[in-house]
């Protein structure tokens, strides 16, 4: 029996998520997939789990709104750079963004949670409960 | 500047020297270095990680950032659709004697890390006097 390692717990996260990689799961339910901001869906029994990486913006300039099975994220990122410096590298970006994820399922709007960590943004959509599936008994 | 739509940076994996024991990928935080008569400024974007999962450290002059994952945050979740990948964060910068070493300040807010690199006193721009 092989021990259990953070490392190893870490690895087969990151192959979980390549496998996910190009799932149809959401065909064509994320307006502009390959745009900013890049979003991982997970399900944690009837929830699922959207978590957006959006390193370095402020919590105050992010808009969440949240229609029916829809769920828009829009926001903008600034970088303040001090007055008279000379910049040596600049990778990181700024803009703007607006995306708007449609879930396969009714999502029960009222109970949405958003949190904003890390700079990253997690979206807990809990499944609407006229949507959930009922066991019908036969008598 | 007007502001434009941001495009989607896809992340970098860390090249590696030598053969790592563990199979896990790491990633290399986009960056941002900019200088001042002052100081010069790193600022890296490692979202996901905490303050406390983090760690900067200076040997025989290379800065050494390493940020790691909240693997917490992950328990339980089954991915059903993902875009980009996870992992921890490495990235190192080799410093010239121009800066104090030892002043060296970081702060983490919002994912994004900044490093300020004072400089050393003699290594400040000095304006000559004409005689």
């Amino acid at each position: 029996m092989p021990h259990y390692h953070a490392l190893d717990a870490l690895f087969d996260l990151q192959r979980a998520l390549d496998a996910s990689l190009e799932s149809d799961w959401l065909r064509t339910g994320t307006a502009g997939a390959g745009a900013f901001p890049p979003i991982n869906v997970f399900q944690q029994g009837d929830t699922l789990v959207a978590i957006l990486e959006i390193p370095g913006v402020n919590k105050n300039d992010l808009d969440i709104q949240a229609k029916d099975n829809a769920i828009r994220i829009s926001g903008k990122k600034d970088i303040a750079y001090p007055q008279s410096v000379s910049v040596h590298r600049r990778e990181r970006l700024t803009g703007t963004f607006d995306r708007t994820l449609t879930v396969p399922m009714q999502i029960d709007t009222s109970g949405i949670r958003a949190e904003y960590r890390d700079g990253i943004l997690l979206l807990f959509l809990p499944r609407a409960e006229s949507d959930k599936p009922r066991t019908i008994r036969i008598n | 500047m007007s502001p434009q739509e941001l495009q989607v940076q896809h992340k970098r994996e860390v090249e590696k020297k030598q053969e790592t024991t563990v199979p896990a990928r790491t990633f290399v935080p986009a960056t941002d270095i900019y200088e001042t008569e002052a100081a010069l400024t790193i600022v890296m974007e490692m979202p996901g990680t905490n303050r406390e999962d983090l760690d900067v450290s200076v040997e025989d002059d290379v800065l050494y950032v390493d940020g790691r994952v909240r693997f917490e945050t992950y328990e339980s979740l089954q991915p059903v659709y993902t875009e980009y990948n996870i992992g921890h964060y490495r990235r190192s910068f080799a410093l010239s004697n121009k800066v104090d070493q030892r002043k060296i300040s970081a702060e983490m807010k919002d994912g994004v890390l900044t490093l300020v690199l004072p400089k050393a006193e003699e290594a400040k721009p000095r304006r000559i006097a004409i005689a």
